[in-house]
């Protein structure tokens, strides 16, 4: 049978009058919508978003934006075509009956729901002592608002600033401030930076990268405590080597949280890392049982991946954001037979320091690490990682045009180390090296891809900051 | 008019750059970036960028301020991005 018609038409019936609810308005949300109207949906669709802005694009914001080569209020995303929706922004989920299919929302209203998609994401993780994390001159980096006003506090030219966490996100932020000629410390629990996304050998590369613009690099430290004034402006930070900093920004660049706790008691499979969903996006119970209207898509969303093990994957990207919503409103439109799995080959990419690093795959997964292309002290290459005798991640630093072939590698289960021979030569040597990735159990600063485990309501395990 | 880069799908190839340097640049040797909303007047490089790109990676979003007194042909040009992968 195919996508057209059921036995009993409901699909069709759904399509032409349905009632679709999207929770999150950003990027997953938005391209999904848009993929749903695409495939001929007629009924009602609600877009609730607790955000004020209408859809806009997050990577700008650690990278243009913080430049000062675009506002923060001039990425709103572009649409694919129009979509027709009732729009119910500044105004966040607070509830969800399933059994009612009903969304509930802060302002009290409630909207039903034939088929709904959350895409929720994640937010900044909060300094974890708010008293100091209120300090004026403190940041985090999420939002469009937060982009405003890290922006202006960098064009008012600080004496200094400290960004807490070298991960993607933290990096770009130093590398901003040096190239608007700011002085800036970062301090980092790991031993470098990246190294929770990309392995101390990539990290040490990177760390090479920030002390050579001026980063006053430190790591294997923890900030303790953020100190103020005594008009409420941070001005100081400790560290738990003894050190002090004097900062008049301190940005916290931590990693994310999942937005879930509006789900919490509604029997959905939602916890700290995620909503686990299946292959075909839809979501969990707390028992484990799939459920038939209820779709997940985005940073949010966790979900097996066949490629790596099936292992859930929960993937901070916005490609990722983008496949999982396509196809997640694709299998909401359609018969279970006509439905797809997604199967998207994880993919990033970051800008610092001039220097455009991407990756394909699963680097935290890889246990060992070759350089193929280039060199590592040139900081243009290409490295592959290695998982129990196959291809599962690379990286690039300026070399971009290499990864394609590395995805078809990852996807074709190829042999690792790679048994061909480049024309590069090879400084590095052609043996792999342990990609020497900390301790998983220990959470870093910026993973951008977490393995978070089978089960689906995993609510027993909490996390606690050290810093 | 708004754009949005699929930058995993970017190859660095600066064709856009070329085209329109005043919304595209090339930062290092091969990192892009752009101005996420460009000004009108930049309509035309901006849509020989969309269709110069080797790989589809620029979505555009032409707004009716951009269209002013524009002989309709192709409204909302651009290749959608990450959709096949
Ligand atoms: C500074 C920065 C730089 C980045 N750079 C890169 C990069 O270089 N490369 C890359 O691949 N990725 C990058 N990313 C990641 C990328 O932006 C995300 O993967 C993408 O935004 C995920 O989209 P999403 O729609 O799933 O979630 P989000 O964009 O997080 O959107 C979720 C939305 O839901 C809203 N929401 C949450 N809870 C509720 C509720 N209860 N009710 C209503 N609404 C709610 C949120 O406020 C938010 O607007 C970056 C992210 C940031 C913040
Ligand atoms: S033309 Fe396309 S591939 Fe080349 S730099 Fe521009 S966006 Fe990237």
């Amino acid at each position: 049978m195919s996508g057209g018609g059921t036995r009993d038409g409901s699909l069709e019936q759904l399509k032409r009058e349905g009632r679709i609810v999207v929770v999150g308005a950003s990027l997953a949300g938005l391209r999904a919508a848009e993929t749903m109207r695409d495939k001929g949906f007629t009924g009602s669709l609600t877009m609730i978003g607790d955000e004020p802005h209408e859809p806009y694009d997050r990577p700008p914001l650690s990278k243009q934006v913080l430049l000062g080569n675009a506002a923060a209020d001039h990425t709103a995303l572009p649409r694919r075509r129009a979509i027709d929706a009732d729009w119910r922004l500044g105004v966040p989920a607070t509830g969800l009956d399933m059994a009612a299919r009903r969304v509930r929302l802060g302002n009290g209203d409630e909207v039903e729901y034939d088929r709904l998609l959350i895409a929720t994401g994640v937010r900044a993780r909060p300094w974890p002592n708010p008293e100091e994390g209120e300090l004026a001159g403190v940041f985090v980096l999420r939002t469009r608002d937060d982009g405003e006003g890290l922006q202006r506090a960098l064009a008012a030219r600080p004496r200094r600033v400290l960004v807490i966490g070298a991960g993607f996100t933290g990096s770009e932020i130093a590398s901003a401030c040096r190239e608007r000629g700011l002085k800036v410390t970062v301090a980092e629990r790991g031993s470098a930076p990246l190294v929770g996304a990309l392995g101390a050998v990539i990290g040490e590369v990177a760390a090479e990268m920030h002390r050579e613009h001026e980063v006053d690099l430190r790591t294997g430290v923890m900030v303790t405590a953020l100190e103020g004034d005594p008009a409420g402006r941070v001005r100081a930070a400790h560290l738990s080597d003894g050190s002090t900093v004097e900062a008049d920004v301190v940005v916290v660049s931590l990693g994310a949280q999942r937005n879930t706790e509006w789900l919490a008691g509604s029997g959905l499979g939602a916890g700290p890392r995620g909503i686990a969903c299946d292959a075909g996006c839809r979501a969990f119970d707390v028992r484990g049982i799939v459920t038939d209207d209820i779709y997940v898509a985005g940073d949010v969303a966790r979900s097996p991946h066949a490629l790596f093990g099936y292992q859930f994957l929960s993937l901070e990207h916005w490609g990722n954001a983008v496949a999982q919503a396509e196809t997640a409103a694709h299998n909401m439109l359609s018969e279970s037979t006509d439905r797809r799995p997604h199967l998207w080959v994880p993919a990033f990419w970051s800008s610092q320091f001039g220097v455009n690093i991407k990756s394909v795959g699963v680097p935290p997964m890889g246990t060992e690490i070759i350089v193929t292309q280039g060199s590592l002290a040139e900081r243009r290459f290409a490295a592959v990682y290695g998982y129990q005798g196959r291809v599962i991640a690379a990286v690039t630093f300026d070399n971009c045009r290499w990864l394609p072939f590395y995805e078809q590698q990852i996807e074709g289960t190829a042999p690792f180390p790679p048994p061909f021979t480049t024309v590069d030569r090879r400084p590095e040597g052609n043996k792999p090296v342990p990609a020497d990735f900390p301790d998983p159990s220990v959470p870093t600063h910026g993973p951008t891809i977490t393995l978070s485990g089978y089960s689906p309501a995993d609510r027993k395990m909490t996390f606690t900051p050290g810093h | 008019m708004r754009l949005v880069v699929d930058l995993n799908r970017c190859q660095g190839y600066a064709q856009c750059a070329f085209l329109a340097p005043d919304v595209f640049a090339m930062h290092g040797d091969e990192s892009l970036l752009y101005n996420p909303e460009a000004a009108a007047e930049q309509r035309e490089n901006v849509a020989r960028a969309v269709a110069a790109c080797p790989v589809g990676a620029i979505l555009l979003e032409l707004t009716d301020e951009d269209m002013a007194g524009v002989v309709p042909q192709e409204a909302g040009a651009g290749a959608g991005s990450g959709g096949s992968r």
